[in-house]
């Protein structure tokens, strides 16, 4: 739209670029004629096109990059005032584009600059009258504080104090948001004088998308505080955060927990944020049980080691066994991605007496992506008490999987086998094991039976040819005469994955034969796999089986009247000559 | 929810039958009413007995407000509705005595006296406000999906019920009222609006029109805090459930705006109800919000060519659904547009309907072609035709030539029929003009072809021969 009415006013643009193009920049004085005129095409670009939304945040961003530009960093306050204007605007993604290009630019001002040009410039916004303005204030505090003076410095904290009480919830959501930001430049004598105060009034705020994100600038402060100040400062507020009677603020304070947990210290964990996070887990909303349930395993880690196992077993554990019986499926879910890591915590015997038990519940639940979750983390139970223990408990439920009604389940399954093959030896799985990776090949899920195929090949690497032919070649080379296509078309992709791990004498006694049958099957999809896996095997073959057998049935497959298989068997010939 | 690419839509999975030979285990979760409660037990205090008092109809009058008081107080008592069996008998005694204050307030007069009125607005208050639960579904479309209802609704239909009975009472009095109904009252009131429960966000509506209308002090406080709801709702979440009902009481505050229009409205016109247009969730409330904008409109005819600037600014790229609602609105507006107004932003507003009528997708320009049946808009196409037809002719002409679907065709040709009635003269000029313009088209089109065929040879000698090539190409 722009174009078409912005033939005449982008003309002296054109003026411009062709000046500037035809321009030698040798002195000061043409540097800044120079940045002058990049000024105004800067300007007049911005005017013509102010109102494509997506054309704004596009200049935004550039903008941010545009220092040498218009002649270095002494001339980057060139840059402040079309910045300014975008940072007013309306369109939020904007406005964020322009204040991140002005945060980035301050660092390129001069301390003088910063108080000539940025400073009132961040006065300027902070004192708009409408609240996009004020917003985009919030964000640069903190970039210009550390480098000016101290009168610009105490201006600068009377202006950040307003924009907190501000009389629009933006406004203060934008304040609540930097506080930890702006605090972390101030100097310790203020963060106690001015910033406490605000960060209590904020997060006692009437909106509660405002107490929320004050939740998230107590960590920042209370890292800045000295132990002994936090207990009168921080933890009332804390405290206050974590029962609010908003569930938005008490799943922040569960999302955030790990994080205020190390900002406080051991010593508060024990008296105030132990209780807490019982009362979280137990919240009446499943998104905080939810989101508490998620840092468990942190919270516990990251325990004071003295008396951690004791906190954990009297506290928190009783708590968990509840989840583990939770009414959401999310709450369960969130809990089981992370319970098995308490296993590394609590040792091997309270792993066995308390922790067990509550992985089976889990691997039994109603919920798949509960069950997903607890297999997909077998590894760290192993560590702790062995794969013998585990699979004497686990090996029940994890049969039962593995003929779950969901396919993701049964995929982790699979992917979970060849460790747990490894860890039992061979006897053991031949006897508990094999018939189920032999029932996953004709499986009517895709991702299945590839992942079997796969599979096998894994644990043929680990038992060898000989364990091989005995056990699983007769059962797959069984399967070429299934009467459904799709079980003849998985004995090729097995041969074509178990090849090379059988080695040559297999290959050519066994499978190729069976192969070269195949190449007379009735539907074309087996014909042109037949040519694809000749393809694959080849290398594996002598080269007497190659021109003797193969070669033949290629050949024949190449005038087959399917094109698919045609294009195959010339593709598998063309590669063997 | 049907936005999710991994479930497949619910109809097709029920209603076809296997197509890959594989049964299909997972389906879609079933759609269901449900309900839940807010999340305020947790900070209720030990679980009160209640007791039946006597029947207010057979208190002695001496007693009436005693005993009218001591109801209010028993129905402050919360109970939990998700667990249906749980305190029965509780339950009815506060739907019983709840039941009675309502009858009370909305029949008998004298009832509310001074006194009465912080022990009532105590007893909504408890009632009412509290933190809105979760929703179930994290991508509830108000569209597609069925709302969570709010499982205490038998005693908060009662509560909301007796607060609109108190505030239509003819006993009740504003200058008592504005006490106990003050700013952070209402500040909590719309910000139930949120609620999923459409049951709910009715009663809200008609209670805070009512709160708007008798108690005057708040109105500038509450049409603030609408706006700010409503700058959240565009630039942070796009998420709030009560837009419609809060824009549907807007269309009659600014009915009732004072002329001239003052600052702080038109404001609100043009930084809050026309950005509004750009949120995804549109169609839920366009009904009330172009209601609103005509409402200004005809307050004020000034206004008009900003809105529709406005419109056209954020005129939907891709979503057909919306263009056509877009195209609903302008259609509203032009219905009361004054014929000095159109004149005003008819060349915009016609470029943007030329491109509408020539969108594949075949509503779109329908809806664009059925402003040819309204007569009004019509007269002042018919007034303007010298400058209207020219922007829409090319387009008419083209689109009647290509247009795949019949019902486009037949109108465009009862556009161009309207067109040569109104103005042959002109018309036939644009014809032969576009004729000879096609024509010329025709011939650069062959000639450029035949031109860019040479200097592809020259850029390949060129690379060739290692000269780089000039600017300009």
């Amino acid at each position: 739209m722009a174009g078409a009415d912005g033939d005449d006013s982008l003309y002296p643009i054109a003026v411009l670029i062709d000046e500037l193009r035809n321009e030698d920049v040798q002195n000061d004085t043409e540097t800044q004629l120079y940045s002058l005129k990049m000024y105004s095409i800067i300007h007049i670009f911005y005017n013509t096109i102010y109102d494509e939304d997506e054309v704004l945040l596009a200049l935004a961003e550039q903008l941010g990059n545009f220092t040498m530009l218009v002649g270095g960093p002494e001339y980057v306050h060139c840059l402040l005032p079309p910045l300014e204007s975008l940072a007013t605007v309306e369109e939020t993604v904007v406005r964020d584009k322009a204040v991140e290009s002005l945060r980035k630019i301050s660092q390129e001002h001069s301390p003088v600059d910063l108080e000539v040009h940025f400073e009132p410039l961040v006065k300027r916004l902070a004192s708009g009258d409408w609240f996009t303005s004020r917003t985009s204030a919030c964000g640069l505090f903190s970039v210009c504080y550390p480098r000016v003076s101290s009168t610009v410095k105490a201006e600068i904290r009377q202006h950040f104090r307003t924009l907190c009480s501000d009389d629009t919830p933006m406004v203060r959501r934008a304040a609540a948001s930097k506080l930890g930001e702006f605090a972390k430049v101030l100097e310790p004598e203020y963060v106690k004088s001015d910033i406490i105060s605000l960060f209590t009034a904020l997060a006692s705020d009437e909106q509660d998308s405002v107490r929320l994100l004050a939740v998230e600038a107590c960590v920042s402060i209370a890292t800045l505080l000295p132990q002994e100040d936090l207990e009168t400062l921080v933890m009332p507020t804390l405290r206050q955060a974590a029962e609010d009677k908003s569930w938005r603020v008490r799943y922040m304070v569960a999302d955030k927990f790990s994080e205020l947990q190390k900002a406080v210290g051991s010593e508060i964990t024990k008296n105030d944020l132990v209780p807490a996070f019982q009362n979280l887990l137990k919240d009446c909303e499943a998104e905080v049980r939810a989101a508490a349930a998620n840092k468990v395993k942190e919270f516990c880690e990251n325990l004071p080691e003295d008396n951690r196992e004791q906190i954990i077993m009297t506290h928190i554990l009783p708590c968990v066994k509840e989840l583990v019986s939770d009414t959401n499926q999310h709450v369960k879910s969130a809990l089981a991605s992370v319970i098995m890591g308490l296993s590394t915590i609590l040792g091997k015997d309270n792993t066995i007496e308390h922790l067990l038990p509550l992985f089976l519940a889990q691997l039994k639940d109603e919920c798949p992506e509960v069950r997903l979750n607890i297999i997909s983390n077998l590894d760290c139970v192993n560590e702790v008490i062995g794969i013998r223990q585990l699979s004497q408990s686990l090996l029940p439920a994890i049969v039962e999987l593995a003929e779950d009604a969901k396919w993701r389940v049964r995929l982790a399954i699979i992917e979970y086998m060849p460790l747990l093959a490894g860890q039992l030896g061979v006897e053991f799985f031949d006897e508990k094991l094999n018939t189920l990776c032999m029932a996953w090949l004709i499986d009517h899920v895709y991702a299945i039976r590839e992942a079997a195929t796969c599979n096998l090949m894994k644990l043929v690497e680990k038992f060898g040819a000989e364990w091989a032919q005995n056990t699983i070649v007769p059962k797959v080379l069984g399967m070429a005469n299934d009467p459904n296509y799709l079980h003849r078309m998985t004995t090729l992709f097995c041969i074509n994955a178990l090849s090379e791990a059988c080695g040559q004498e297999i290959t050519t006694k066994q499978m190729l034969p069976v192969v070269l049958k195949m190449s007379n099957d009735q539907v074309a999809n087996v014909r042109f796999n037949v040519a694809k896996s000749l393809q694959k095997i080849g290398p594996v073959l002598d080269s007497n089986a190659l021109q003797t057998e193969v070669k033949p049935v290629l050949e024949k497959l190449a005038t087959d009247s399917d094109m698919d298989v045609k294009y195959f068997a010339q593709e598998a010939i063309t590669l063997q000559s | 929810s049907a936005s999710a690419p991994s479930s497949p839509p619910s109809s097709s999975s029920s209603s076809s039958p296997k197509v890959d030979g594989f049964p299909r285990r997972s389906m879609r979760r079933a759609r269901q009413r449900r309900s839940h409660s807010s999340s305020q037990f947790r900070y209720q205090s030990s679980q009160v007995e209640l007791t039946p008092l006597p029947l207010l109809k057979d208190a002695p009058v001496a007693e009436l407000h005693d005993l009218f008081c001591k109801k209010l107080q028993q129905c402050c008592v919360l109970f939990d509705f998700l667990d249906c069996v749980a305190d029965l008998k509780g339950k009815e005694i506060k739907r019983a005595a709840l039941n009675e204050l309502v009858e009370s307030v909305a029949t008998s007069r004298g009832v509310l006296i001074e006194p009465l009125y912080p022990e009532a607005i105590k007893m909504i208050s408890v009632n009412i406000f509290r933190t809105l639960p979760p929703s179930e579904n994290p991508e509830f479309d108000p569209e597609e999906d069925e709302p969570t209802l709010e499982a205490s609704w038998p005693h908060l239909q009662l509560v909301y019920e007796f607060f609109l009975r108190f505030l239509e009472s003819p006993d009740f009095q504003p200058s008592m009222a504005k006490r106990y109904i003050d700013q952070k009252f209402v500040l909590q009131l719309l910000e139930l609006f949120d609620s999923e429960d459409p049951r709910e966000r009715e009663y809200l509506k008609t209670i805070l029109h009512r709160v708007y209308g008798k108690l005057l002090g708040l109105r500038a406080y509450i049409r603030k805090q609408i706006n700010n709801i409503f700058l959240r709702f565009i630039y942070e979440t796009e998420h709030f459930n009560g837009v419609a009902e809060l824009l549907e009481i807007l269309g009659s505050i600014i009915n009732g705006f004072a002329l001239p229009l003052k600052a702080e409205h038109k404001q609100f016109l043009v930084r809050v109800l026309i950005p509004l247009h750009t949120a995804k969730s549109l169609s839920i409330f366009h009904a009330q919000l172009a209601y609103c904008v005509v409402q200004f409109m005809e307050k004020d005819a000034t206004v008009t060519e900003f809105i529709i600037r406005g419109l056209l600014k954020y005129w939907p790229k891709t979503c057909t659904q919306k263009e056509v609602m877009f195209l609903g609105e302008i259609e509203e507006i032009l219905d009361v547009i004054e014929p000095s107004q159109f004149i005003r932003i008819q060349e915009p507003l016609f470029k943007q309907i030329a491109a509408c009528i020539s969108s594949p997708h075949f509503q779109v320009a329908e809806r664009a072609l059925y402003f040819w049946n309204n007569e009004y808009i019509l007269s002042l196409i018919e007034e303007n035709c010298q400058v209207i037809l020219p922007l829409v002719f090319a387009t008419l002409y083209r689109v009647s030539k290509e247009h795949w679907n019949q019902t486009i065709v037949s109108l465009i040709y009862n556009v161009l029929k309207t067109f040569m009635e109104m103005n042959s003269k002109l018309f036939d000029d644009l014809t032969a003009s576009y004729k000879v313009e096609k024509q010329k088209e025709h011939l650069d089109r062959s000639r450029g072809w035949s031109e860019r065929a040479r200097p592809c040879t020259r850029k390949k000698m060129s690379r060739k021969a290692g000269i780089p090539l000039p600017a300009s190409l």
